[in-house]
């Protein structure tokens, strides 16, 4: 495990503050993920308020138990993809269709503009985009209940 | 303007009831709410509901769970904090020492929070500083918080939100195209129950034939010629009707299904046309051609071939019912006994078939992408030597197409063998029925062949009838494709009662504008008015939000937040085409048609004289050029004017743009994919073109704008300086430095060259 050439805090109002190698303090910076699906995680940017990238993260779990804490913390915060539980009713199988869902953060309801807003990823999993522009990932279909798994094939 | 008191009841009596009674308890003497927002998430992003509220002293929290309530007076130095990303909002209050708390929501909130931000800041200063709320004197919609026109009841935004599903008896949604057919319609109807009624008589001529000519010669009577051939002339008559009739209907009833087809087709390719630049952003084109063009055939086949024979079957069937029953209702009550498992069949199928074919069909459309995809791209495929990976992608998408179809094809298989051996068996059953009540002199043998001949007809109806099941749920499912594009409302709807454009000005205001694609927040806080006959220049670097501000202002997207107007008329209360007869556009990528260089030039004007077309072109610079083309002005440009050089096409679509007379002209990157020569020639051509119209200008080349009465800095989606160049360059500011270095020829990214300061103008950040 190498340590970082940069250091990061979080400061009062709960923002992260890097200092790099050469002393330079760059306040506000948040954590992108290069890869949030293929590979998340690894290859990791802190990004500066101005857009800049101002570190990168090889890998996360190489990282220092103290800073990798703090970086997925703020992943945490920032990162809100809904994972589909089960699918308790859909209004039509017509788009737009809204559809009562269960997920990992709790019941809430999605409204399907067409059925070009569900992507797939790699053999079994779902990413699905409702109006907000909110993506609910199905990570793999084949374990979801038969019934979520009926009305979800209706889409597909 | 609404008094901040009636402000407050209005607001208390819309809050949900769950919150309520807890705020109305919670309010003390003359402190009434002023905004709420309801929050659907808690810190941690898992759904939960909460509620903020702002009162004329103090924010209020309520949430499921502890703390229940939390509340802050106004005090000096309390700040609130407004960003999103990736869909969800958050809402930060702040003092000068830290963060207070945090409150986070799906973008969906966006605009009630935006809206108690706003009001935050103007009670905080109010209460602390004694003097009553500065309210700025216009309507904002109480719903998404856009600004109203005065007098405008019906916010523009809401008003287009129709998250209705279309209704899924699509089917019967034809019937909108049958309207205009319905003579023919009905005459074809007449026709065919004509036509089938003569088919009917055949069979039952047979009973006579049996029973008073061929039973009484075996019995030793000599045969009546006469009614012999009178019998055999019914037949033959018959079967010379129902001919007759039979070719008529069909040829009145096909071509009927072929306009109402094609109707279908012009129908949803016109509405396609008027759909905005953000259903395309979503769709894919092999889809939409796939659409368009297969499933509009799909259900023209079907009505003019299979919803006819159906017509024809059914007619049959219930005739062929009613002479069986009159004749012998127990004999007949055997026959109909397969009727009823075979409807049960029908029932069990019909729903996997139409699951079944809406697969297909969308594996079509995907075919028809990997088409679409490659064909255009035809020359970066060679470039890196992917043929054969393209070729593998359309083998993937075809290999699903045989899968699915297989699907589809075993459940088909066995139902249609299935129906054929119910009728065997009927068939069967009825011989044996039949002899066994001819043995007791129940009927005579007459009877018996006559319902014979019907039912052995009756069951081969029966078999392609049980066929129509697949031919529609067929027909359903490329319906629902269709209307799916039918029924999609354009989001940048035209008004229900237009504005009237009178004489154009050409002043522009863009006032407070955001906007994002999707969830990802491109435009913040945009306030620019542009004169009427000004020239503006726009600068930043690449992705600043440039071109999207420029589609805002053609509407070819609706502004998120704020608004857009067009001498003091918002422009989403105006006729879209009209709004667009004033603009002309001129893009860095021009796109010519298929056609002559005369067309592409009059495209927006297609009554334009030739004179007019030549003026266009001479004062674009392109007249000479033209001049040269084998054909001149007759010269067909391909598919994408690939004849032409960049620069050529470039100087057309700056003559198309020339010919419409705009008042408003936007220039987005005109010059820059061109070389410098033929940018000299292409910018002769543009000062031409600007001369007199209100202009936004987007140019690389800063040196292209040297015209502008005014320089216009966007950075990140916020105007960051505007002036004109000499008192850009005398701030030293982004410009200066943009300039600078352009000068040293050195290509700058605008961020190196900003001071921190000037980013953090405004408080509401995005990240
Ligand atoms: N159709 C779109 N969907 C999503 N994001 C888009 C779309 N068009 C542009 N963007 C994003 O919006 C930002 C601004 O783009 P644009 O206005 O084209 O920039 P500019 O013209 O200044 O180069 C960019 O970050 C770009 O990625
Ligand atoms: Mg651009």
């Amino acid at each position: 495990m190498q340590a970082p050439d940069f250091q990061l805090k979080r400061d009062a109002f709960g923002r992260l503050v890097l200092t790099a190698a050469d002393g330079s303090v760059c306040e506000g910076v948040v954590p992108v993920r290069a890869f949030p699906i293929s590979a998340p995680g690894e290859g990791i940017a802190l990004v500066g308020p101005d857009g800049h990238e101002a570190a990168w993260i090889e890998r996360l779990d190489q990282l220092p138990q103290a800073l990798r804490q703090l970086v997925e913390e703020e992943l945490a915060r920032r990162e809100f993809v809904p994972e589909i539980r089960r699918i308790h009713e859909v209004s039509s199988f017509a788009t737009p269709s809204t559809w009562k869902i269960d997920t990992d953060r709790g019941e809430t309801t999605l409204i399907l503009w067409g059925e070009e807003d569900i992507r797939r990823l790699g053999k079994s999993g779902l990413l699905i985009e409702d109006s907000n522009g909110i993506h609910f990932l199905v990570r793999d279909i084949n374990r979801l209940d038969r019934a979520s798994r009926r009305l979800l094939d209706r889409f597909l | 303007m609404i008094s901040a008191n009636n402000h407050g009841v209005d607001q208390l009596s819309a809050l949900p009831d769950a919150w309520r009674a807890e705020i109305e308890a919670g309010l003390g003497a003359d402190e009434s709410l002023q905004v709420w927002l309801e929050t659907d998430l808690d810190t941690g992003l898992r759904y939960s509901r909460g509620l903020v509220a702002l009162t004329n002293r103090r924010l209020l929290a309520l949430q499921a769970e502890e703390p229940k309530r939390r509340e802050w007076t106004f005090q000096p130095e309390l700040s609130l904090l407004h960003h999103d990303h990736a869909g969800v909002g958050t809402l930060e209050l702040r003092d000068a020492a830290s963060c207070l708390a945090t409150w986070r929501y799906t973008i969906g909130q966006n605009p009630a929070a935006q809206r108690l931000f706003d009001e935050f800041e103007r009670q905080l200063e109010s209460r602390l500083s004694g003097r009553p709320v500065e309210r700025p004197p216009e309507e904002r919609c109480p719903k998404c918080n856009t600004l109203l026109e005065p007098g405008q009841e019906e916010c523009p935004v809401c008003a287009r939100e129709i998250h209705a599903p279309p209704s899924t008896r699509t089917l019967l949604r034809l019937g909108r195209f049958a309207r205009p057919y319905r003579w023919p319609l009905f005459w074809g109807f007449i026709l065919t129950l004509i036509s089938t009624a003569a088919a009917m008589v055949p069979p039952y001529l047979t009973m006579p034939l049996m029973d008073d000519v061929l039973i009484p010669y075996q019995s030793g009577k000599p045969i009546d010629a006469g009614l012999v051939v009178l019998l055999l002339g019914g037949l033959l008559g018959a079967a010379v009707l129902a001919w007759g009739l039979g070719w008529v209907k069909t040829y009145i009833l096909s071509l009927v299904a072929e306009h109402i087809g094609s109707d279908l087709r012009t129908a949803t390719f016109e509405h396609l046309m008027r759909l905005s630049l953000e259903y395309y952003g979503g769709k894919r084109t092999g889809d939409l051609m796939a659409r368009i063009g297969s499933e509009s055939d799909r259900i023209c086949q079907f009505l003019s071939v299979h919803v006819l024979e159906f017509a024809t079957d059914m007619l049959m069937i219930a005739m062929t019912a009613v002479i069986l029953f009159s004749v012998d209702p127990w004999l007949a009550l055997v026959t109909l006994l397969p009727l009823p498992f075979i409807a049960w069949m029908i029932q069990l199928v019909r729903h996997r078939l139409r699951i079944g074919f809406e697969k297909a069909d969308r594996i079509w459309s995907e075919i028809s992408n990997v088409l679409a995809d490659t064909i255009p791209g035809i020359r970066v495929v060679k470039a890196f030597a992917q043929e054969n990976r393209e070729t593998q992608r359309f083998r993937a998408a075809n290999a699903i197409n045989l899968t699915v179809n297989d699907r589809v094809n075993r459940i088909w298989s066995l139902f249609s063998p299935t129906v054929t051996l119910l009728t065997e068996v009927g068939l069967l059953v009825v011989w044996a029925f039949g002899i066994w009540q001819v043995s007791r002199d129940q009927i005579t043998v007459g009877v018996l062949t006559a319902f014979l001949a019907y039912i052995t007809r009756f069951y081969t109806r029966l078999d392609s009838m049980s066929r129509i099941v697949s031919t529609t749920q067929r027909a359903a499912t490329g319906a629902k494709r269709l209307f799916d594009i039918l029924d999609h409302v354009s989001s940048v709807p035209d008004p229900a009662r237009p504005v009237r454009l009178g004489e154009v000005k050409g002043r522009i205001e863009i006032r407070d504008v955001g906007f994002r694609y999707g969830n990802r927040s491109v435009l913040r806080g945009v306030d620019l008015t542009v004169e009427p006959g000004e020239m503006i220049g726009l600068v930043g670097h690449s992705g600043s939000g440039k071109t999207t501000l420029v589609n805002l202002i053609c509407r070819f997207y609706d502004v998120t937040e704020g608004a857009i107007r067009l001498d003091g008329a918002d422009i989403r209360s105006l006729a879209v085409a009209d709004y667009r007869r004033n603009i002309g556009l001129v893009l860095q990528e021009p796109f010519l048609f298929f056609g002559t260089v005369a067309d592409n030039i009059a495209y927006g004007k297609p009554d334009a004289s030739r004179q007019q077309i030549i003026d266009a072109a001479r004062a674009a610079h392109a007249h000479e050029f033209i001049l040269r083309l084998p054909q001149g002005y007759d010269s067909l440009v391909g598919e994408r004017g690939q004849g032409l050089s960049g620069g050529e096409r470039q100087r057309i679509s700056i003559a198309r743009a020339l010919l419409i007379d705009p008042h408003m002209l936007i220039l987005d990157e005109a010059t820059s994919s061109v070389d410098t020569e033929t940018e000299t020639e292409i910018q002769k051509a543009l000062d031409n073109l600007v001369r007199g119209r209100t202009t936004i200008a987007i140019a690389h080349r800063l040196s292209t704008l040297r015209r502008a009465n005014r320089l216009v800095v966007l950075d990140r989606g916020r105007i960051v300086e505007t002036g004109n160049h000499d008192e850009l360059m005398a701030r030293e500011g982004a410009y200066y430095r943009l300039y600078e270095a352009q000068a040293r020829n050195i290509d700058v990214d605008l961020d190196e060259t900003a001071e921190p300061g000037w980013k953090m103008e405004h408080k509401a950040k995005d990240e």
